[in-house]
């Protein structure tokens, strides 16, 4: 069968085209959307963010890690230590004061941000060195284990965390401007990073461990840097969370919140190794996760009030996890990916295809 | 601190290390098959209480009818679960199998809470009429010990002595045996695996399901999210005494329970990170000696 390759201009062009029409978009939301709505659409963004840095990780390099949500605690926490502002902290911290320095400065959203990921990722290196030795189902335990640790932490290092009351009061600094530029820029970085020379050894190293150790790649460095590479956005992605829901405590961090199961679920939903599958699979699961809480709410039907169920929503998302993993293993994307490309494959393939089927038809 | 002190915590480490033995014997098992972590495994363990729960409070069945029951129930429930949702994906990658375990530990917690409803539940003996004389201190030599821990010092060891008949002295065990071995050659020479699977989940189920029943005893409070931590600090045992080796599973779950205690302890201070402790120990055995204390080295197939 032909592929098609569009021209570089056309790419160009078409990629302006698509950034202006977001733009759009995301003025007239801003504009004209309940709080409700833009709500979802932060929360699309930032899981979207989790989903693809987690799947540059398992999906692409093949690092199978339960521990994306301990990096996003670790995220979270810097930037609000950072962006709360000082009296609010005296007010927070009754317990025990605030360790210096967190106790006397403040940043913007911005730079908080950036230093939560950057925090996340020292974390990420921390843990990658020795953790990436193993292998298999004993490296998921052991970044299971990292990431219960730093949420023990979290809990007991009440001058730094404020212990199991968490942080309250947070800046409410988070809007669609700030989770889907910081959406793009992570997808922009990890799609470049797939698509180099690098991303074509990580697969190598996903595909065959020993065959690319033979063929001279590195690949405990290259383990290395896509694991930090993917804790530094999950430290993005705790900060945005944060500074969207306003407060943190150490039990959203649990390996069994939703958060962290519905990641796992959207880049399995998504197909793992795609990184578009995965932005697929946030969008599906963010929607489906709000659109299910009805379930959780009391319902009328026939004049007889049903009283909502809570926890029901975790029960059909695991359920789907399995049902995924029996029937539709390889997700919606499989390892392909959405590019210009391939929608003008696809466009073409379909242009062939009618003129066929008439003549069929004809016949 | 005192000679009697030290021996007071080493009682309450061990009977709380029979119990994560017996949870991670389960572990243990299905590993050595199947080379598959069954993270549901700490749910099944919640589900035999409850089980026994329900049996006693809505059925008003006697308890020593009803705990046995229960771990029989039990039993069913993990058969089954490995026929629903593990089965399908035998010749799968281990990721999807691993992917799938998590599912159906958060699919059985979250069923825990739709039906059983979030809120705890008291495992009291006023609640269940099981007999309170098993909280009565007995004072040996200056140590107080309850009638408890004897209790499941004596079932564990039982538990475990049958354990080790089935498996070394009977044709299923020898069946289990050449299993972890080699699949495909024990099913050339007429075994039929997924039965022998299937009665390995049953069995390990079974003993979660005893242990369930005496952990709720010792801490008599039962809620959908119990069996993660004990679920969690068993399959750290198995690793340590080297996963897939029932022996090491035992060594393990008694090292790692005397640890636990004797370090708190000794550090009351550091109290909060109980649960921090296990999750270290794991990373640095896992660390230093991927294959645990009693487990064969896993040559890497080029």
């Amino acid at each position: 069968m032909n592929t098609y390759k569009l021209e570089k201009k056309t790419k160009v062009i078409l990629n302006s085209t698509a950034i202006f029409i977001a733009i759009i978009l995301m003025m007239w939301a801003q504009n004209s959307m309940s709080s409700y709505g833009l709500r979802i659409l932060n929360l699309i963004a930032i899981n979207a963010i989790l989903a693809v840095s987690l799947n540059l990780i398992n999906g692409i390099t093949g690092i199978f890690s339960l521990g994306h949500i301990g990096f996003m605690a670790v995220g979270a926490y810097t930037a609000s230590l950072l962006t709360l502002s000082v009296q609010q902290k005296q007010q927070v911290f009754f317990l025990e004061p605030l360790i210096w320095p967190f106790n006397s400065i403040q940043l913007d959203f911005f730079s908080a941000t950036i230093i939560g990921g950057l925090v996340a990722a020292f974390f990420g290196l921390l843990i990658a060195v020795p953790a990436l030795r193993l292998r298999d189902d004993y490296l998921a335990i052991a970044t299971l284990g990292f990431s219960e640790i730093i949420r023990i932490f979290a809990n007991y290092s009440v001058s730094l965390t404020n212990g199991a009351l968490g942080l309250k009061g947070l800046p409410n600094y988070t809007n669609i401007w700030w989770s889907f530029s910081f959406l793009a820029l992570t997808t922009w970085f990890i799609v470049k990073l797939t698509n180099s020379t690098y991303g074509k050894q990580l697969k190598a190293i996903r595909d065959d461990e020993i065959a690319a150790r033979a063929m001279g790649i590195n690949v405990k460095k290259l383990r290395v840097i896509a694991f930090v590479v993917g804790s530094f956005f999950a430290g993005i992605a705790g900060s945005l969370m944060a500074h969207l829901l306003t407060t943190i405590d150490p039990k959203m961090f649990m390996f069994v919140q939703p958060t962290s199961v519905n990641i796992l679920v959207m880049i399995v939903l998504g197909g793992l190794g795609s990184t578009s599958g995965a932005i697929i699979g946030a969008i599906i699961i963010t929607f489906l996760s709000e659109w299910l809480r009805f379930i959780e709410g009391d319902m009328n039907i026939f004049g007889h009030v049903f009283h909502g169920i809570p926890g029901m929503r975790m029960l059909i998302f695991s359920a789907l996890m399995v049902i995924l993993m029996i029937f539709y293993r390889k997700g919606i994307m499989g390892e392909k990916e959405i590019t210009w490309d391939y929608l003008y494959n696809l466009i073409m393939k379909f242009k062939k295809k009618a003129p066929v089927e008439a003549k069929v038809g004809e016949e | 601190m005192s000679i009697q002190n030290f021996l007071q915590y080493l009682m309450n480490g061990v009977s709380l290390g029979s119990l994560y033995a017996l949870i991670a014997i389960g572990y243990t098992l299905v590993y050595g098959i199947l080379r598959l972590i069954n993270f549901a495994h700490g749910d099944i363990f919640m589900l035999g209480t409850y089980t026994a729960f329900y049996m006693i409070t809505l059925l008003s069945i006697p308890w020593w009818i009803s705990f046995p029951l229960a771990i029989i129930v039990t039993a069913l429930i993990g058969f089954s679960v490995d026929k629903i949702a593990y089965k399908p994906l035998r010749n799968a990658p281990r990721v999807s199998a691993l992917i799938t375990a998590i599912g159906v530990s958060i699919f059985l917690e979250s069923l825990g809470v739709v039906v059983f409803g979030g809120r705890p539940k008291a495992f009291s003996f006023r609640a269940l009429h099981y007999p309170k004389e098993l909280y009565k201190m007995v004072v040996i030599g200056g140590i107080r010990i309850q009638m408890l821990t004897f209790v499941i010092i004596i079932v564990t060891a039982l538990l475990l002595l049958f354990l080790v008949w089935l498996i070394y002295r009977t044709k299923v065990g020898m069946a289990m045996r050449a299993l972890s071995k080699d699949i495909p050659t024990t099913k050339l020479m007429g075994i039929n695996a997924d039965k022998i699977i299937g009665l390995t989940f049953a069995l390990g189920s079974a003993l979660a399901a005893a242990a369930g029943i005496m952990w709720a005893m010792k801490y008599p409070q039962i809620f959908p999210y119990m069996g993660i931590i004990p679920g969690l600090k068993a399959f750290i045992a198995a690793v340590f005494g080297g996963i897939g080796n029932v022996k090491g599973a035992m060594i393990g779950g008694f090292l790692l329970g005397m640890m636990e205690i004797l370090i708190v302890g000794f550090f009351p201070q550091l109290a909060g990170l109980r649960d921090a402790f296990a999750f270290i120990l794991l990373i640095v055995v896992l660390l230093v000696k991927p294959t645990g204390i009693m487990g064969e080295k896993i040559q890497v197939k080029v």
